[in-house]
C-alpha cells in the first residue's frame, strides 16, 4: 500500500471526480469530496515525510522500467509542492459548502465538486510525474476543468472570460507540445531524469534551443508571468469566488514548479540560466511584472480584481528569485510559493465571505466593514499585511530570502526594487483598510448585515493564522525548501 | 533538395501559422475556435512526422523486416487528438452560452457591449 502512495495521489481524486455526478444531493457531494481531498492531504503528508527519511520515490506505473514506461518521481521539491496543492486544496474546500450553495443552483453544485476535483487532480498529476508527455495531459485536464469551473460564475462575463483564458490557455499547453515533440525528437525519450542525461550533449543545437523556447513560453503563459497575464484578472475577477480562492492558491503554483522543473532539473542550470541570457530576461520581466501589476492594482474598484492584479505581481517576485538562480533565490522562490499560496488562499476566502454577505467585492462594499463583519474585515487586514511583508507574517520570510539572494549577488539595484514593490502593495491594501475602518456603512446596510457564516470563518482564519504561525516558526517552511534548493541546484553553487 | 525532402515539415510550420493567424485575426469566435484547430493540427501532423524512419516499415513484427517505423509518436498524438477535442467542444458550449448572454458571438460587439456596463 505504501509503496503505491504516488499514484494514489492523483488517482483519488481523478477516480472521485465523475462518481460526484452519482450522488447528485449538494450536501453529500460536499462531504465525499472533503473525504477524497482529506485523504489526499494525508497521502502527501505520508509522501514527503517518506522523502525526508529515505529520498526520492521512483514509482513504475504499471511495473514498466522507467525510461519506457511512465514513471512518477518524488523528490522534495515535488512532495512539497504536493503538500502545498492539497493542503491549500482541502482548506478551500472546507469553505466551499456555503459559498457555493448561495451562488450556484443545485444541479450546478454537483457540476462543480466533480469540476473541483478533475482539477485537483490534474494540478496533483503535473506535479506528481516524471514524464514530460504525461504533464501535457494532467496540464489539459487540469486546464479544461478550470475553464468550466470559471464559467459557473454569476456575472455573464465569467463566459467572456472563460473563453479568453481557453484560447490562451490552448496555445500556452500546444506550445508546450510543441517544445516535448522537439526533445522527443532529439533525444527519443520523454523521461525527465533521462532528458536530463542525455540533453547536455546535444546542448548547442538549435532543435534543442528551439523546445527551450516553446516550453518557457507555453509555461509563462499559464504562470500569468507579465506580459503574459492578460487573461488571469478577469478570469479570477468572474469566476466563482470558491473558484477564485482555488485558482489563486493553487493553479499559478503548479505553473510556477513547472517552470522550475523544466529550467533546473530537465534542461539543468547550466543551458538554461548560464548560457542562455536568461536570467536578466527573468529579472527584468518579474520586476516589471511586480511594478505594473500592482500600480494597476490601485486603480482597481472590484477587490477581486485587485487581488488578481496583485497575484500576477507576487508572480513577478517568484520568476526573479528564479532569474537570480542563487539557492538562497530558489529557496525565497519556493517559500515564496507556499507564502503566497497562504496569502491569497486566505484573502479570496475572506472576499468570499463578503460576497456571501453582501453580494458584491467591490470597494464600495468595504464601508464600515471593520464594525459589520470584524473578523472578516480583521482577516483581510492580517492577509494584507502578509502579502505587504511585514514581519512576523509569512510575506516577509520570502521577501527577506529574495532581497538576502539578491545582495548576496551583488544585485542591490533588484533588493531596492523588491522593497520599492512591497511599499506599492501597502498602498493598495491600505485602501481596504481605508474603507473598512474609516468610511461609514451605509445606513440601510448596518442593520441587516451580519459576520459571514462559521464555516467560512473558520477556514478563513485557519489560512489567516497559518500566514502568522509560519511567519513566526519559520522551520518548517525554510527547512524543506532550503533543502530542496540545494538538492536541485546540487552542488553547483 | 532539403525543401522538398522534408516537406511536411513545410507544410506544419504554414499550417501552425495559418492557425495562429486566425486565433489573433479573426473577430468570429467561431473561426478563432477553427484556427486553434488548423493549429492543434499542425503539432499533430509533426509528431507524425517525426515517427517516420526513412524505409522504415509499419510497427508490426514480421519477418524480412529490419527497420521499423516509430509508433510512439503516434499514440502521443492519439492523446492530443482526444485533447483537441475536448478543448473544441468546450469552446463551443462555451460560444453557446456567450451567444445566449450577449446576443452574439462578435468579438468587437461582445466588448462593445462590456463597455457600457
Amino acid at each position: 500500500m505504501l509503496s503505491h502512495l504516488p499514484i494514489l495521489q492523483v488517482i483519488l481524486p481523478l477516480v472521485a471526480a465523475p462518481s460526484c455526478m452519482m450522488i447528485r444531493r449538494a450536501n453529500l457531494v460536499w462531504f465525499f469530496a472533503m473525504l477524497v481531498s482529506t485523504a489526499a492531504l494525508v497521502v502527501s503528508v505520508l509522501l514527503l515525510q517518506q522523502v525526508l527519511d529515505t529520498g526520492p520515490i521512483s514509482y513504475r506505473l504499471g511495473g514498466w522500467e522507467a525510461p519506457w514506461g511512465i514513471e512518477y518521481r518524488i523528490d522534495l521539491l515535488n512532495a512539497w509542492v504536493l503538500l502545498v496543492i492539497t493542503g491549500l486544496g482541502t482548506a478551500v474546500l472546507t469553505a466551499a459548502r456555503v459559498s457555493v450553495q448561495r451562488e450556484m443552483d443545485d444541479l450546478r453544485q454537483t457540476v462543480f465538486y466533480s469540476l473541483y476535483l478533475l482539477c485537483f487532480a490534474g494540478l496533483l498529476g503535473i506535479v506528481a510525474t516524471g514524464d514530460v508527455f504525461n504533464v501535457f495531459v494532467f496540464l489539459e485536464i487540469s486546464s479544461l476543468a478550470t475553464y468550466a469551473l470559471i464559467a459557473l460564475g454569476r456575472d455573464r462575463r465569467s463566459l467572456w472570460a472563460a473563453f479568453q483564458y481557453l484560447i490562451m490557455g490552448t496555445i500556452g499547453a500546444t506550445f508546450i507540445l510543441i517544445g516535448i515533440g522537439f526533445l522527443y525528437m532529439m533525444t527519443g525519450t520523454l523521461n525527465m531524469a533521462d532528458l536530463a542525461q542525455r540533453l547536455p550533449e546535444i546542448n548547442s543545437s538549435n532543435t534543442v534551443l528551439a523546445a527551450f523556447a516553446f516550453i518557457v513560453v507555453g509555461v509563462c503563459l499559464k504562470l500569468a508571468l507579465f506580459p503574459l497575464h492578460m487573461w488571469l484578472p478577469n478570469a479570477y475577477a468572474f469566476a466563482p469566488s470558491i473558484v477564485t480562492a482555488f485558482l489563486a492558491a493553487t493553479a499559478t503554483k503548479v505553473a510556477l514548479y513547472l517552470l522550475v522543473r523544466f529550467i533546473v532539473t530537465v534542461f539543468g542550470v547550466d543551458f538554461s540560466l548560464t548560457s542562455l541570457p536568461l536570467q536578466s530576461l527573468f529579472i527584468g520581466l518579474g520586476l516589471m511584472g511586480v511594478f505594473v501589476a500592482s500600480v494597476v492594482a490601485i486603480y482597481q474598484v472590484d477587490i477581486k480584481r485587485m487581488l488578481a492584479y496583485s497575484s500576477v505581481a507576487q508572480v513577478g517576485y517568484m520568476v526573479v528569485g528564479i532569474g537570480i538562480s542563487s539557492v538562497v533565490a530558489l529557496q525565497a522562490t519556493l517559500l515564496h510559493l507556499f507564502n503566497h499560496a497562504l496569502m491569497k488562499g486566505g484573502l479570496f476566502l475572506a472576499l468570499a465571505g463578503l460576497v456571501y454577505r453582501l453580494g458584491s467585492s467591490r470597494i464600495d462594499a468595504f464601508n464600515g466593514l471593520g464594525r459589520t463583519m470584524p473578523w472578516t474585515m480583521g482577516a483581510i487586514v492580517v492577509g494584507g499585511i502578509s502579502l505587504i511583508g511585514m514581519p512576523l507574517t509569512v510575506g516577509f520570510v520570502s521577501k527577506w530570502y529574495l532581497i538576502t539572494a539578491a545582495i548576496e549577488s551583488d544585485m542591490w539595484f533588484v533588493a531596492l526594487l523588491v522593497v520599492l514593490g512591497s511599499l506599492i502593495a501597502a498602498i493598495y491594501i491600505w485602501r481596504l483598510v481605508e474603507a473598512g475602518y474609516f468610511r461609514e456603512a451605509p445606513v440601510a446596510r448596518a442593520a441587516t448585515v451580519g459576520e459571514a457564516p462559521l464555516s467560512l470563518l473558520v477556514p478563513t482564519w485557519i489560512l489567516i493564522g497559518a500566514n502568522i504561525y509560519f511567519g513566526i516558526d519559520t522551520r518548517l517552511p525554510v527547512e524543506v525548501t532550503g533543502a530542496a534548493a540545494q538538492y536541485l541546484l546540487g552542488g553547483i553553487q | 533538395m532539403l525543401v522538398t525532402s522534408l516537406y511536411n515539415y513545410w507544410v506544419v510550420i504554414g499550417l501552425m501559422m495559418i492557425g495562429l493567424y486566425m486565433v489573433v485575426a479573426q473577430g468570429n469566435l467561431i473561426k478563432k475556435i477553427i484556427g486553434l484547430n488548423i493549429f492543434q493540427t499542425s503539432v499533430f501532423i509533426f509528431y507524425i512526422s517525426v515517427g517516420k524512419v526513412d524505409g522504415g516499415a509499419a510497427p508490426i513484427l514480421s519477418e524480412g523486416e529490419a527497420v521499423y517505423s516509430n509508433p510512439l509518436p503516434h499514440v502521443l498524438i492519439l492523446t492530443a487528438i482526444v485533447v483537441g477535442i475536448a478543448t473544441t467542444s468546450l469552446a463551443l458550449a462555451l460560444i453557446i452560452r456567450i451567444k445566449r448572454a450577449y446576443g452574439s458571438v462578435e468579438e468587437r460587439e461582445i466588448q462593445a457591449e462590456e463597455a457600457q456596463c
